[in-house]
């Protein structure tokens, strides 16, 4: 490895050719923590964002079932209304920038480069860059935990977020989260362009590129066009906040409109920002556990790249009661529709998918056939939503409550765990177990559908989102019961799959390099993958390329032990 | 190494569980459908006709959304049953990677139910969205000017009461034509169409009483505009739909309707509690100033 060329005749007169250092010896590999604080591997990079961002999953958690047990029964007194202001922020803020985005970019981190046939990303020091913006943007938030949470909401609505009204240093670390957050994420994505651009295999054109490495593409795109909106409109915050500017502050002529278009400019597509992995990872699963190729490949890919089109130019469907023109819902009304269509596509060509399969039944499929399922329901209240008149009723209640939670945790969420099931053994080199990731997964399901189907009548009685309490003559006391129980079957789902996955580490059957009969090339490689991921980068001649890999073993008779073992069967 | 509790059993018998169970679930579901209609799915209404419109344009939407559902649980749940991998089965599915008549269809299909679903729109949108010509009945054109002792108009459709609606941390204010005022309880006439001017004087509020209609925001700033005709006298709740601080959740606003009369007595009270009010708070200042004490803080 180390090659050092050694200084010969350093007596040598002037006249003579100088000695000249090649190159030092490699320092040595730092190993331990230490090994992890300076890695530029993508793959630790990969697991650090998994850790990291789990962590925060758990903590918003933690921060919903909080809510809920207030919101259990009317008049309750458990939490002051203070407090759960800032857990509706905190709670917000944590699952959208602090695990689902990033952990989108985990997902990426480590999988593309061994989907493409990469050996790192094509900026390896910048991936580190990105995730540690992460993580100290993660610390900067929570570190108003010891002054003043932020109380605003997620949205932060200006002149709510001002400094007239949110004196406490909350908003201002809220502001700096969304800066450090956005700045991780605009150096993962360009980063993520770079790699996708120009480190495929030979043969890997664009037509044969896995639809998870299509879909983060085009994640990376939305994170690059959306970004710079909320970034400025934060500057502005801050500087309005405390440099005695009036952006948002109508008392001095500002506008709080103006606060709600960058706002939502950026955080509609955030959505799909949001979602577009997910549905990249299930059109990875699905093919590979229905043991059938993907159902129009390509219109699964065009799709992606319309929603993440439309889904920047549908942000005022979010400001449907504001005061604005008709002719402007209409035109909103009509572009949020518009999406409906790819995303129905997507959907019906999962469901093609399947059929005709020859369906295993593993747990990344349980999580994977789940995510059209609930999705569907986020699918059809979104249509709902986007009628603005019928909007009128249902905005900023507890139905928008529900269907945002059936597309970033029926959707997204079901897909990061459908993820996490199916590449477990890629990452670790063992299986989690099948028993307790179908419990898990039937915990969460039924506790899923429990907590968020009743908040649909919640709302549709009169009850608006981000309320501390309740009258208990509304008639939502028992849908608030139901809801409150359904949350926290769903946090002991989650709870088993943790466990699952710390106990599987140490535990879980040893996967081999391919358990799952799989399509792409991670599969290809020994699990956890080496270093180097690939030492010879095979030729790809279709979009899948390990069964074209496994077609010429069999073909060659050998046996496939060095490059695809057989499926884990049974048991 | 795993309890043997919690490891799968053989797959034809976890399959067999499963397909009864999402069979159950689909029969559910079905027999959920007729009752889809019940109150618990559909918004509040029965108050205004803005209201009882934009529930049957909620309707017709779940009605198409109910369908849709069907269809792709439906098929999700039979596909996953039917093309389960059997013991001795075939090893792979059916090597079929798309089919260009079909992905033509399912796109022009949802294209047509989001086209139906803009024209049914535009259909109820005007009744949503205008406020109609008061009723009969209603408080006439001009009345609320006059006092009670004079003789009512004659009765026919007229103009529309303008209430302004001004939202504060964390009560309603509303200022009736004619320069009454009150908080928290709007008192309107029946058989009339009030329009509110909605605006709020520190952050964003939201006007909301689910029986009379959609929300609308009151924004710092900007004027924003809705309205409700209620027919029959009655009290509606609501409350404050946009975050606005701690006191958000307390925020609530009730409109109780009363016939017109009751109506302009209720503005004649309203002025005469606020001029007694100010009268007693100039007789208490010029007590105190005769006693030689500094204006009142």
């Amino acid at each position: 490895m180390a090659t050092t060329s050694q200084p010969a005749a350093a007596t040598a007169g002037s006249e003579g050719l100088k000695p000249e250092i090649v190159m030092h010896g490699l320092p040595p590999e730092p190993k331990g923590w230490l090994s992890w604080l300076t890695t530029t591997d993508h793959k630790k990079i990969g697991i650090m964002y998994f850790v990291a961002t789990f962590i925060f999953f758990i903590i918003g958690g933690v921060e919903a079932l909080l809510m809920r047990l207030q919101l259990a029964q009317p008049d309750s007194t458990l939490i002051d209304p203070e407090t759960y202001n800032g857990l509706v922020s905190m709670h917000g803020t944590t699952m959208i920038f602090l695990f689902i985005v990033p952990v989108m970019a985990a997902f990426g981190n480590y999988f593309v480069p061994l989907m493409i046939g990469a050996r790192d990303m094509a900026f390896p020091r910048l991936n580190a860059l990105s995730f540690w913006l992460l993580a100290f943007g993660g610390v900067a938030f929570y570190a108003s935990l010891f002054f003043e949470p932020p109380q605003a909401g997620w949205t932060s609505y200006a002149p709510l977020s001002d400094d007239a009204y949110m004196p406490g240093g909350g908003i201002d670390a809220w502001i700096f989260l969304i800066h450090l957050t956005g700045l991780s994420s605009l150096v993962g994505a360009i980063n993520f362009v770079a790699t996708i651009h120009n480190m495929r295999a030979p043969g890997m054109s664009w037509g044969r590129m896995p639809l998870f490495v299509w879909s983060i593409l085009i994640y990376s795109y939305l994170l690059i066009a959306a970004l710079p909106a909320i970034a400025a409109a934060v500057t502005m915050l801050l500087t309005d906040r405390h440099f005695g500017t009036a952006f948002f502050d109508p008392t001095a002529g500002g506008d709080p409109m103006l606060w709600q278009h960058l706002f939502w400019f950026f955080g509609h597509p955030e959505v799909y920002i949001m979602i577009l992995p997910a549905f990249g990872i299930i059109s990875e699963i699905l093919p590979v556990f229905a043991r059938k190729p993907i159902f129009g490949y390509k219109a699964i890919a065009a799709a992606t790249a319309a929603i993440a089109f439309l889904g920047l130019l549908v942000w005022a469907h979010h400001m449907f009661t504001t005061p604005t023109s008709t002719v402007v819902l209409i035109f909103f009304m009509l572009s949020s529709f518009a999406i409906a269509v790819p995303t129905g596509i997507k959907i019906f060509n999962w469901l093609a998918t399947l059929w005709k399969g020859s369906i295993v039944f593993k747990t990344p499929l349980y999580f994977a056939a789940a995510l059209p399922a609930l999705f569907v329901i986020g699918g059809i209240s979104g249509v709902m939503l986007a009628i603005f008149p019928v909007d009128w009723q249902l905005h900023d209640s507890y139905f928008v409550v529900a269907h945002l939670h059936y597309v970033l945790f029926g959707g997204s969420v079901f897909g990061i765990f459908a993820g996490v099931y199916y590449w477990y053994p890629k990452m670790t080199g063992r299986l989690m177990s099948e028993g307790l990731g179908k419990l898990s997964f039937w915990t969460m399901f039924i506790g899923f559908n429990m907590t968020f189907l009743v908040q649909h009548s919640a709302g549709l009685s009169g009850m608006p989102r981000r309320i501390y309490d309740y009258s208990g003559d509304l008639g939502v006391n028992d849908y608030n019961l139901i809801s409150t129980i359904g949350s926290f079957l769903l946090g002991i789902g989650v709870l088993i799959t943790v466990i699952n996955a710390l106990r599987s580490y140490r535990k879980g059957k040893v996967a081999g390099n391919d358990p799952w009969h799989g399509n792409t090339l991670e599969w290809f490689v020994q699990s956890p993958p080496p270093v180097n991921n690939f030492d010879e980068i095979p030729r790809v001649r279709s979009v899948e390329p390990m069964k074209d890999i496994r077609r010429e073993v069999a073909r060659s008779g050998e046996q496939a032990g060095t490059v695809a073992q057989p499926v884990v069967t049974g048991t | 190494m795993i309890p043997r509790a919690l490891n799968p059993g053989r797959p034809p018998h976890r399959t067999r569980l499963l397909s009864l169970a999402i069979v159950a679930g689909l029969l559910a579901a079905l027999a959920l459908a007729p009752t889809a209609f019940a109150d618990f799915l559909t918004p509040e209404s029965g108050g205004s006709p803005n209201a009882d419109k934009i529930d049957s344009l909620y309707k017709i939407t779940l009605a198409v959304g109910i369908v849709i559902f069907l269809l792709v649980e439906g098929v999700l749940i039979w596909t996953l049953v039917k093309y389960r991998a059997r013991r001795g089965g075939p090893k792979e599915g059916a090597q079929i990677h798309g089919n260009t008549q079909l992905e033509v269809g399912w796109t022009v299909g949802a294209a047509v139910i989001v086209v139906v679903l803009a024209v049914v729109t535009f259909i109820y949108l005007p009744d949503i969205e205008n406020p109609p010509a008061s009723g009969p009945n209603g408080l006439a054109a001009g009345v609320e000017v006059a006092s009670i002792d004079q003789p009512a108009p004659p009765p026919g459709p007229s103009e529309a009461l303008t209430i302004d609606v001004n939202g504060q941390q964390y009560l309603w204010r509303y200022d009736y034509p004619g320069g009454a005022f009150s908080y928290y309880e709007m008192v309107v006439p029946t058989d009339t169409t009030v329009v509110l001017n909605l605006t709020a004087s520190d952050v964003i509020h939201s006007w909301w009483i689910p029986k009379l209609g959609g929300k609308m925001d009151a924004v710092p700033g900007f004027v924003n505009k809705t309205w409700f005709k209620i027919s029959k006298p009655g009290v509606y709740i609501g409350q404050c739909a946009e975050l606005c601080g701690s006191g958000h959740a307390d925020m609530r606003a009730r409109v109780r309707a009363v016939s017109p009369d009751e109506y302009l007595a209720f503005l004649e009270r309203q002025k005469a509690d606020f001029e007694a009010a100010r009268e007693a708070l100039a007789e208490q200042r010029e007590l105190r100033e005769a006693a030689g004490e500094t204006e009142l803080q």
